[in-house]
């Protein structure tokens, strides 16, 4: 029955390099084993929990582009519309003011062709004036060629003066 | 494919069996001139620790590795020398031989003044000592460089063996220590994954039968001691003032405790049965996982002698398709009861902890 019999050489031999190999693994294997695992294990948790956060994050921007992109269409309709009216208001001033200008111009012309139509009459009257008198003269020199017509108008004419006078 | 990739792992099982039986056939027949086959004897050598390493008999010859012996006589003095002197127990030097006595079978003793026989203060470095030292060798080498692995790069994802062991420290880290113990579990981790591996790797090495294992270590009643008394020590160096008002002033009955110490005297006896158990547990576990496996193959030559060749034939088919069944139990009772000592180690550490609860 010496199998059930502890013998102390084997418990001394048995206790040296279990104890020495606890003492160099305590020391050097398992706390940096263990604290590497766990290092990644957290490592990995963290890389998921950030990965989730910039989906998220990425998911919130894509949602606010989307935002903006349908704001700036809103706007951009806004303002095309604005646009449209702002033309339809110049072109409608611009022609109120083209008629207005255009009347004033014909207003104007007509003035214009009012007055060089006078000033014509009025030269043309000048001119008929100016040519009677002409042929007035020329009439007359006609009649008066010879000499007795000359004293015949010449005594014709003191009696008007006398006539005149008395 | 699967069917024939069957088929022919079980015409290489076939002829495997067909060549084994032959051989064990013509073994037998080369030990013919023995009478009878002392399976006792035989399975008692091989479980029991030796002073050389025995490696194989070829016919009449043992090839063993002499190993050191290292012994102080009360009267004489330290001895060292090799165990090769005793001529495999067959001769004495310098007074010391092997007993074959009841009481100092296999042991080296030397004789007193009156032909009694006396044990000599033994630190032979015997065939378990040398399968200790191989495992706390082979201990360092895998750990040591997996933790400066480690330490060089934290965060690298392990693969192979480095991720099998990773695997391992953490199954048993997370899962035995961390509840077992308790708060402070990171104080005793170190200690119970050493105690784990040592008693895991020492009892993979036991089953491989060629030379560097076959050593009976965690089969032997001193190593389970020696660990068992790590355990003890550690339970009751490190246990709390709670712990010890529990054994000497635990809570029941008052006359339980004072005019006759009935309580005290149990749980101060629950001390030494908790590492007790310990030691037992897997000696006796880790013994008779080697007896079976011996008991079959002696089964072999048993049945040689008494009903010659033709039985033993059958007995060998069986017995040896049994060992294989019998030897892949044992790897995972290897593992099982090194999970075991840990286990319980942790949680007798953890009841040593108890904190001061409220009523």
């Amino acid at each position: 029955m010496e199998l059930f019999k502890p013998e102390i050489g084997l418990i001394i031999w048995m206790l040296i390099p279990f104890l020495v190999v606890f003492g160099l693994l305590a020391k050097f294997a398992w706390p940096s084993i263990i604290r590497g695992v766990e290092e990644r294990g957290k490592f990995i948790d963290d890389s998921l929990q950030s990965a989730k956060e910039a989906n998220e994050r990425l998911a919130g921007i894509k949602e606010e582009g989307e935002q903006i992109l349908a704001a700036a269409r809103s706007e951009q309709m806004q303002i095309l519309k604005e646009a449209a009216a702002m033309r339809e208001s110049l072109i409608e001033e611009a022609r109120k003011q083209a008629r207005s200008e255009g009347e004033k111009l014909l207003r104007k012309a007509q003035e214009d062709i009012a007055k060089e139509r006078e000033e014509a009459i009025r030269q043309i009257r000048r001119e008929v004036a100016l040519l009677s008198v002409d042929i007035a003269e020329k009439v007359i020199r006609k009649h008066l060629d010879d000499k007795d017509k000359q004293i015949d108008v010449v005594n014709r004419l003191l009696d008007e003066i006398n006539i005149s006078k008395s | 494919m699967s069917f024939f990739q069957a088929i022919k792992s079980f015409r290489l099982c076939f002829v495997l069996l067909l060549f084994s039986v032959t051989t064990s056939n013509l073994w037998a027949a080369d030990t013919e001139e023995k009478a009878s086959f002392d399976l006792k004897e035989m399975i008692f050598s091989h479980l029991s620790d030796s002073y050389d390493w025995h490696l194989i008999t070829l016919g009449e010859k043992e090839i063993s590795i002499p190993l050191p012996v290292i012994v102080r006589s009360d009267e004489r003095g330290w001895f060292v020398f090799l165990s090769s002197r005793f001529e495999h127990g067959h001769a004495a030097y310098e007074g010391f031989r092997i007993s074959n006595s009841e009481r100092y079978n296999g042991k080296i003793v030397e004789l007193g003044l009156n032909g009694e026989e006396l044990r000599p203060f033994d630190l032979s470095m015997t065939k378990n000592v040398v399968s200790i030292l191989l495992t706390a060798v082979l201990l360092l080498l895998i750990f040591l460089p997996l933790a400066r692995e480690y330490r060089r790069e934290p965060l690298k994802s392990r693969r192979g063996f480095s991720g099998s062991m990773e695997m391992l420290i953490m199954a048993i880290y997370n899962d035995v220590i961390k509840p077992c113990v308790g708060k402070d579990y990171k104080k005793f981790a170190p200690y119970l994954l050493t105690a784990f591996f040592f008693i895991f790797l020492s009892n993979l090495l036991g089953l491989i039968p060629l030379f560097p294992g076959g050593a009976n270590v965690t089969g032997n009643i001193s190593v389970t001691f020696a660990l068992a008394l790590c355990t003890f020590l550690i339970t009751n160096f490190f246990g709390t003032r709670e712990y010890w008002r529990e054994i000497f002033w635990p809570d029941v009955p008052f006359l339980l405790k004072l005019p006759l110490p009935i309580m005290p005297f149990v749980e101060i006896l629950g001390i030494f049965t908790k590492p007790f158990a310990l030691m037992v547990r897997l000696f006796a576990n880790m013994m008779a996982g080697h007896m079976i496996i011996l008991v079959l193959a002696g089964l072999i030559f048993i049945f040689y002698a008494l009903l010659g060749a033709a039985a033993s034939s059958v007995v060998s088919v069986l017995s040896l398709l049994f060992s294989i069944f019998m030897l892949t139990l044992d790897v995972l009772i290897s593992f099982i009861q090194a999970y075991v000592f840990t286990m319980l180690s942790a949680i007798f550490i953890g009841m040593a902890r108890v904190e001061h609860h409220k009523h």
